[in-house]
């Protein structure tokens, strides 16, 4: 702020505060040869007394005075004087947090360097993690964690990543993003118009063996297809690569839904679900304890 | 008798802007009404189906409905008759007072089709698009000149306290609306405000709170000032006490504007002044409720037999009120907790239901038969009845609000031993808050009822005065008489 503009907001001040003090105490000044009234008359029979002003009133609008001036004297608010006090908004915030810190270090301490298992075996280490789960994990995989299109079951015990506890506490701590490419240029180019229709039809034969008198044909088109593209990341028999996050095709889990229209839709355009990385936005102790807490749905007898 | 007393006062305009009070009155709270049930049954915004009965749409035009329409009506019917009587002289221009009763009514008009349809601005009870503003700009003006040229030839050498507060509001109105509303037209539905930021912000408030300072504050304490001496039969408690506070009121009122925006991106040193002159304002407000209230000293009795001095000094109780609750919700603690919950809208209401609408309902009783040539109303009874279902549904309506929104609060900042929020979904604290909700609707429908009883009442008595004689300006007392 300017040295004008700061002159400008304190002068503007002073004249309005002390124009109040000035004004009240020029009225409550006690009247010689008071009348008692003004002697106006309107409209016929209105008219006004003159009496002095209430004394709790007076003190009351003083007291408020008084308070604003030492508020201003403490806290900013005249111009660019920051007041004695150095209070500012920012400070008052990181002085907050810090005394949050502070209350949670204590409350996480006693789970420092324990292993996932050790975790999720600890009750208070679970509600812990129940609550965490509940603000950061809640929003994609749901309140029961039971997931939705698109977001994984954590109850199951299907994890396209990995389900051993070091692989669950890698994909919350540091996330995953999953590289399913858009096929159908390359599937068109290799097996004409039909070929993204082809490995549909393949893949869903997998877990349906009714197509397989019906589609014979265009199965084993798309056999061979899936064979020379998709087997790459999925494996020459479909049951996926956890190293990759390539789900298995031959389990009744589908993360996009089962309909031939979903998985036409993986193959033609391709699937990049992101399970953003946690560590970077709530630290370790807590992403650990997210971590635990989802690790113990689907291994409820490890945990008890 | 002097050529002067020859002449009648203008009481057309007022008659008209008295019954338009009600009628709005209805209006606004029926909107009203609606929208508490669409917040305790959803279903009822028909979203699905038609776009302009859903709640985004409606409620710009209950506020504006309450505020603009029946509180601008309640407010031109007084100033306009308040100034006639009390400068001892008729309107100076019929024609412009015709023109500020029509074009009034036009802008409420166009506004009832415009906020349902969506246009907006954007800007809390600044959301009339660019030429409705315009129109409001033009009216307001043609106001003032009434008003002031009125003023200007008054027959009395004193102004009476009633008429500074009118003159504030005029001057203010005027100055606020026009810097709120200043925007770069794109069309003739839409436009862009040329601030931006956290300037932006400041503009709104200060023009929000203003608003709520002036038009609906100073101006009410106005009618206060002429319908309460006038009722109870006694003299204003204390002319300094007037000089003091009204002076006091509307300078400070000014900088209150910030309180609105604690915690938020304003800069620190403008959150502390708001909240150092919101404090501040507390005593100004109380001194008006305070010689209104006094005013009463010696002929209590009459609160036994006169519903409308009820309507009055419950008025003035809800003001005291809603005026202390104010400075302390500006206090940055408490307004931690208070603000983006629903104690906010109960705090509106009490200020809104209990102040400005008893204020106006019982003013406009006191005033409408001697319009009309007539003693009283049609019903006298009737008139306790509205004040006690009045009373009733404000009481409800803020007590459930106050209820509801300390538990948000204190929901919303509720953490658990791991830092997170106990209740990080919005939807918690409405599945809490839904109770309340009904009890708010409850409140709100017995306002309602309360206003049909007033326009039976108002009808009712219409009909009781057949051509009602015009009534001539009374010549001043020959000591306060101005050449």
């Amino acid at each position: 702020m300017s040295p004008f503009w700061s002159f400008y907001i304190i002068l503007l001040v002073v004249i309005n505060l002390g124009g109040c003090t000035f004004l009240l105490w020029w009225t409550s000044r006690p009247k010689l040869d008071d009348p008692g009234n003004t002697s106006h008359v309107w409209d016929g029979d209105i008219t006004e007394y003159d009496k002095p002003l209430p004394r709790w009133w007076i003190n009351l609008f003083y007291l408020t005075l008084v308070f604003s001036v030492g508020y201003l004297i403490w806290y900013p608010g005249a111009g660019s004087f920051a007041g004695i006090g150095k209070w500012t908004s920012q400070n008052e915030v990181a002085k907050d947090q810090a005394a949050g810190d502070e209350k949670l270090a204590a409350t996480f301490r006693p789970f420092e360097g324990k292993s996932i298992d050790e975790l999720a075996r600890d009750a208070t280490a679970r509600a812990l993690g129940r609550g965490i789960y509940g603000s950061q994990c809640a929003t994609c995989h749901g309140a029961l964690a039971q997931g939705a299109n698109g977001y994984p079951n954590l109850t199951d015990n299907i994890w396209h990543w990995g389900g051993s506890a070091e692989q669950v506490t890698q994909t919350v701590l540091q996330g995953r993003t999953a590289a399913m490419p858009s096929w159908s240029e390359a599937l068109t180019s290799m097996g004409g118009a039909n070929a993204v229709d082809d490995v549909t039809t393949y893949v869903l034969s997998r877990t349906d063996s009714s197509l397989l008198s019906t589609n014979a044909e265009a199965i084993a088109r798309g056999g061979k297809l899936f064979a020379s593209v998709c087997s790459a990341c999925h494996g020459a028999d479909g049951r996926g690569n956890v190293d990759l996050g390539s789900p298995d095709l031959t389990d009744s889990d589908w993360l996009y839904g089962r309909s031939r229209a979903a998985i036409r839709e993986g193959i033609e355009r391709g699937r990049n679900g992101v399970m953003p990385a946690q560590q970077p936005l709530i630290g370790e102790m807590r992403a650990r304890l997210a971590a635990a807490y989802v690790w113990s749905l689907s291994h409820p007898t490890a945990s008890q | 008798m002097s050529a002067q007393s020859q002449t009648f006062y203008n009481d057309k305009v007022v008659r008209q802007f008295t019954v338009m009070t009600v009628v709005w009155g209805i209006v606004g709270m029926l909107v009203g009404v609606l929208l508490a049930a669409q917040y305790y049954w959803p279903v009822l915004n028909f979203d699905q189906h038609v776009s302009w009965l859903s709640n985004g749409r409606l409620r710009p035009l209950h506020t504006n409905a309450i505020i603009f329409a029946f509180g601008g009506c309640a407010l031109f019917a007084s100033s306009l008759h308040i100034v006639q009587r009390t400068c001892h002289v008729r309107l100076i221009s019929d024609g412009l007072a015709a023109f500020v009763f029509w074009g009034w009514q036009a802008i409420i008009v166009a506004a009832a089709i415009t906020l349902p349809l969506g246009y907006t601005q954007g800007m809390e009870y600044a959301e009339l698009v660019w030429p409705i503003d315009v129109a409001i700009t033009v009216v307001w003006l043609a106001y003032a000149a009434l008003f002031f040229g009125t003023i200007a030839k008054r027959h009395v050498q004193h102004i009476y306290v009633a008429n500074w507060f009118f003159g504030a509001y005029i001057i203010t109105i005027a100055l606020l609306h026009v810097v709120r509303n200043l925007a770069i037209p794109t069309g003739w539905m839409s436009s862009y405000p040329v601030y931006s930021g956290a300037v932006d912000a400041m503009v709104q408030w200060w023009y929000g709170h203003n608003a709520v300072g002036f038009f609906l504050t100073a101006a009410f304490l106005g009618m206060m000032y002429y319908f309460i001496p006038k009722q109870a039969e006694r003299p204003i408690y204390s002319y300094r006490l007037s000089v003091v506070h009204f002076w006091a009121l509307i300078a400070i009122y000014m900088w209150a504007g910030p309180h609105h925006l604690l915690y938020a991106a304003l800069p620190d040193w403008a959150q502390s002044l708001g909240m150092v002159f919101s404090l501040v304002l507390l005593a100004p407000s109380w001194g008006g409720a305070i010689n209104g209230i006094l005013t009463l000293s010696g002929v209590w009795h009459k609160l036994r037999t006169d519903p409308i001095l009820k309507f009055l000094i419950v008025a003035l109780s809800f003001y005291m009120m809603s005026t202390f609750e104010g400075p302390m919700m500006s206090i940055k603690t408490v307004n931690s907790l208070s603000h983006y919950t629903d104690w906010t809208i109960g705090h509106v209401h009490s200020g809104a239901l209990g102040w400005v609408a008893m204020i106006s309902i019982g003013s406009l009783y006191a005033l409408w038969p001697r319009l009309l040539g007539l003693k009283q109303m049609y019903s006298t009874k009737w008139i306790d009845t509205h004040f006690w279902i009045h009373t009733v549904g404000v009481v409800l309506y803020i007590a459930s609000m106050w209820i509801a929104g300390v538990m948000q609060g204190m929901m919303s900042r509720a953490t658990d031993p791991n830092g997170t929020l106990v209740y990080p979904e919005f939807i918690s604290t409405l599945i809490e808050t839904k109770p309340y909700y009904l009890i708010r609707l409850a409140g709100g429908v017995l306002c309602l009822i309360g206003m049909g009883l007033m326009l039976v009442n108002v009808l009712k008595t219409l009909q009781q005065a057949k051509n009602p004689a015009p009534q001539p300006v009374l010549e001043p007392d020959a000591a306060q008489a101005r050449a």
